[in-house]
């Protein structure tokens, strides 16, 4: 109690640098908690969409179907077995076909996969359900905002696609852009045409194919579905974890450089005080303080720094943290150059798990950078302390 | 004087270790204290007065032979009954205030009384009193940088006064005073050591010191001279 009410006083003498120590250090805890939050969001909010748009709950893959690997895709798929057309039918389960092609919007060639899918269908949020209005001349698509605006097209637009067919015959025809969809999820968008999947499956000359089965959220396959790989949410949504983790990285990086700085500040303010407050340490050892008493009193003050800079960060951090939780921040188109599915606006997510944790890691950390001067401090000779003329 | 002996030095040696070498500060010295008294080691700057009341403050200690301070064997003590002593029994005064600077007049004569654990309203009643011996109530909320020397170095006096030690031990305590501060100090401190019956040892080479001793012991390159009563 004594030790907390001097080193409470040293800590008000030493005025504005103690302020600044303590807010430096606060705004380095918020900065870390707030950076986490982002990247927890982050992941959150892309996965999300994700799930929404692409993934469903789960999906089937044709063992030769890989999404990076395009070369196998001419022999990815084949047609659904009558189990697999009954959940289909029950609406659990929606079948994509997915095939490479070639389109030419305003004379341009450019490499694309066509992706039929059920227009019927409400597993994924693709707004598929605009693939019914077509004129019955051209073969209506829906492309993403990026790939339109890349190729130049808008709604009613229409250009000329090309494809080889299973048979090794190469044919062509007139697409019509029937909607323009906008989309956080660049895998659905970029080089992706999306048509009907009958429509598709005659183009090709194979029937009742389908290349992947995305089924709905909630629907468990019962028992191994023969002739299909299982890709349950863990594995398809890896990626998101691994692109967040690799962002992260920086953030991290940052992170401990600022950790490092407010370290900083508080080592050299309690390091240099075992040489500049010497005499002060020799004096307390006068009065009747064992140097381990002096040492114990400098960590307390040290460490004071860490409450005091938690205490700061809770006064303005927590409201800050609520606001932006609640109205999210908003990054406009900042977010696709992130290359990442997140749309304008990116909800943090702070969890108390995750807080207490950086706050306490912190806390224990700046406890370190205090004691470690404090031992200087019980080795010192005090009558060595007291000759010194600073 | 009540006759009681409060410090006995046996044979004191004091070496410091050099290069390849010792130093010898202080060389069998031999002398002893009784309780009441007003004394000073008086010697040039270099004689090792620092060093024997270092030792007798049991702040450092001895290379050979024994000081008994109050029943205490310095040589023998741990850290922490060191600083029990220092703590209950003796008061520091030094050359240069040495007052702790972020605390207050107040702060700064209440310290002892804190370590010792004293209720807070018995606290203030014994600071209070001590501000008074020295005359300072009126600067109790000033800091140290914002009074005079001869000032700071009776706070000094009041902190080392505080907890009523039956010994007080003052390092030069005029060296950096002028004339007129110097003696409102020893006549502040001649007051205290007659009311109170406080022991007080100092060191010295200042004119002015000498003529307020009861006792002089003069120290020449680590070794006593002369000891002489007034
Ligand atoms: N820690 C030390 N290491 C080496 N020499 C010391 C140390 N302390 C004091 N001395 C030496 O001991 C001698 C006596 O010093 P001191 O007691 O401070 O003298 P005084 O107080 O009489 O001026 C001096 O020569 C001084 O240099
Ligand atoms: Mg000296």
């Amino acid at each position: 109690m004594i030790n907390l009410k001097l080193a409470w006083r040293n800590i008000r003498g030493a005025g504005i640098r103690a302020i600044l120590n303590s807010l430096v250090l606060s705004l380095v805890i918020v900065i870390i908690i707030w950076m986490q939050g982002l990247y927890d969001g982050m992941s959150e909010q892309m996965s999300r969409a994700m799930i929404d748009m692409e993934l469903g709950g789960g999906q089937l893959w044709h063992p030769a179907y890989d999404p990076y690997n395009p070369m196998e895709l001419p022999d990815a798929h084949q047609p659904l077995s009558d189990k697999l057309k009954k959940y289909v039918a029950e609406g659990k389960i929606t079948p994509i076909l997915v095939v490479q092609g070639t389109m030419y919007p305003h004379g341009r060639m450019q490499a694309i996969f066509f992706r039929g899918i059920d227009p019927s269908q409400d597993i994924i949020q693709v707004p598929s359900r605009h693939l019914d209005n077509g004129d019955g001349y051209s073969i209506p698509v829906i492309i993403g905002k990026r790939m339109a605006e890349n190729s130049n097209l808008k709604e009613g637009e229409t250009f000329t696609i090309q494809w080889r067919n299973a048979e090794g015959v190469y044919d062509a025809a007139d697409a019509k852009v029937i909607h323009i969809m906008d989309t956080p999820v660049s895998t659905v968008d970029i080089g992706q045409v999306w048509m009907p999947l009958n429509q598709l499956q005659s183009m090709m000359a194979l029937p009742d194919a389908a290349t992947l089965i995305i089924s709905k959220a909630d629907f468990e396959f019962s028992g191994e579905i023969i002739g299909w790989d299982f890709k349950p949410l863990s594995f398809l949504l890896k990626e998101v974890e691994a692109l967040v983790k690799s962002k992260q990285g920086g953030g991290m990086l940052m992170s401990i450089v600022l950790l490092f700085l407010a370290l900083i500040a508080i080592f050299d303010t309690q390091l240099l005080a075992v040489f500049r407050r010497k005499r002060e340490i020799g004096m307390l050892i006068a009065m009747g303080m064992t140097p381990r008493q002096v040492g114990r009193l400098f960590t307390l003050e040290g460490s004071l720094y860490g409450i005091i800079a938690i205490a700061m960060s809770a006064i303005y951090g927590i409201p800050l943290m609520i606001w932006t939780q609640v109205n999210g921040l908003y990054f406009g188109d900042m977010m696709d150059d992130f290359g990442m599915a997140l749309g304008n606006t990116l909800y943090p997510i702070y969890t108390v798990s995750k807080t207490l944790a950086i706050v306490i890691t912190i806390f224990l950390i700046v406890l370190f950078v205090s004691y470690y001067p404090a031992r200087k401090i019980a080795k010192m000779n005090p009558t060595d302390a007291l000759r010194t003329n600073t | 004087m009540t006759g009681k002996i409060i410090i006995e030095t046996k044979s004191l040696v004091k070496q410091f270790s050099m290069a390849e070498s010792f130093f010898t500060a202080l060389d069998s010295i031999d002398f002893t204290m009784n309780e009441g008294e007003f004394t000073g080691l008086i010697g040039p700057s270099g004689s090792g007065k620092t060093t024997l009341l270092n030792i007798i403050g049991s702040l450092d200690k001895p290379s050979k032979g024994e000081a008994l301070v109050l029943g205490e064997s310095i040589g023998t003590l741990s850290a922490k009954a060191s600083a029990a002593l220092r703590n209950r029994s003796i008061g520091f005064i030094f050359q240069n205030f040495n007052l702790l600077p972020v605390y207050t007049v107040y702060e700064n004569v209440e310290f002892p009384l804190l370590l010792l654990g004293v209720e807070a309203e018995e606290r203030r009643v014994m600071v209070e009193e001590a501000l008074r011996w020295v005359d300072l109530l009126d600067k109790r909320n000033s800091r140290p940088g914002q009074i005079s020397g001869g000032q700071a170095q009776r706070v000094a006096i009041a902190r080392a006064m505080v907890k009523k030690p039956r010994l007080v031990l003052a390092d030069e305590p005029t060296a950096n005073l002028d004339a007129a501060n110097s003696h409102h100090i020893l006549q502040t401190m001649k007051k205290l050591n007659e009311d109170l019956g406080t022991t007080f040892l100092f060191s010295t080479h200042d004119e002015k010191v000498m003529t307020y001793l009861k006792r002089r012991i003069f120290l020449v390159d680590g070794k006593i001279d002369r000891d002489e009563r007034v």
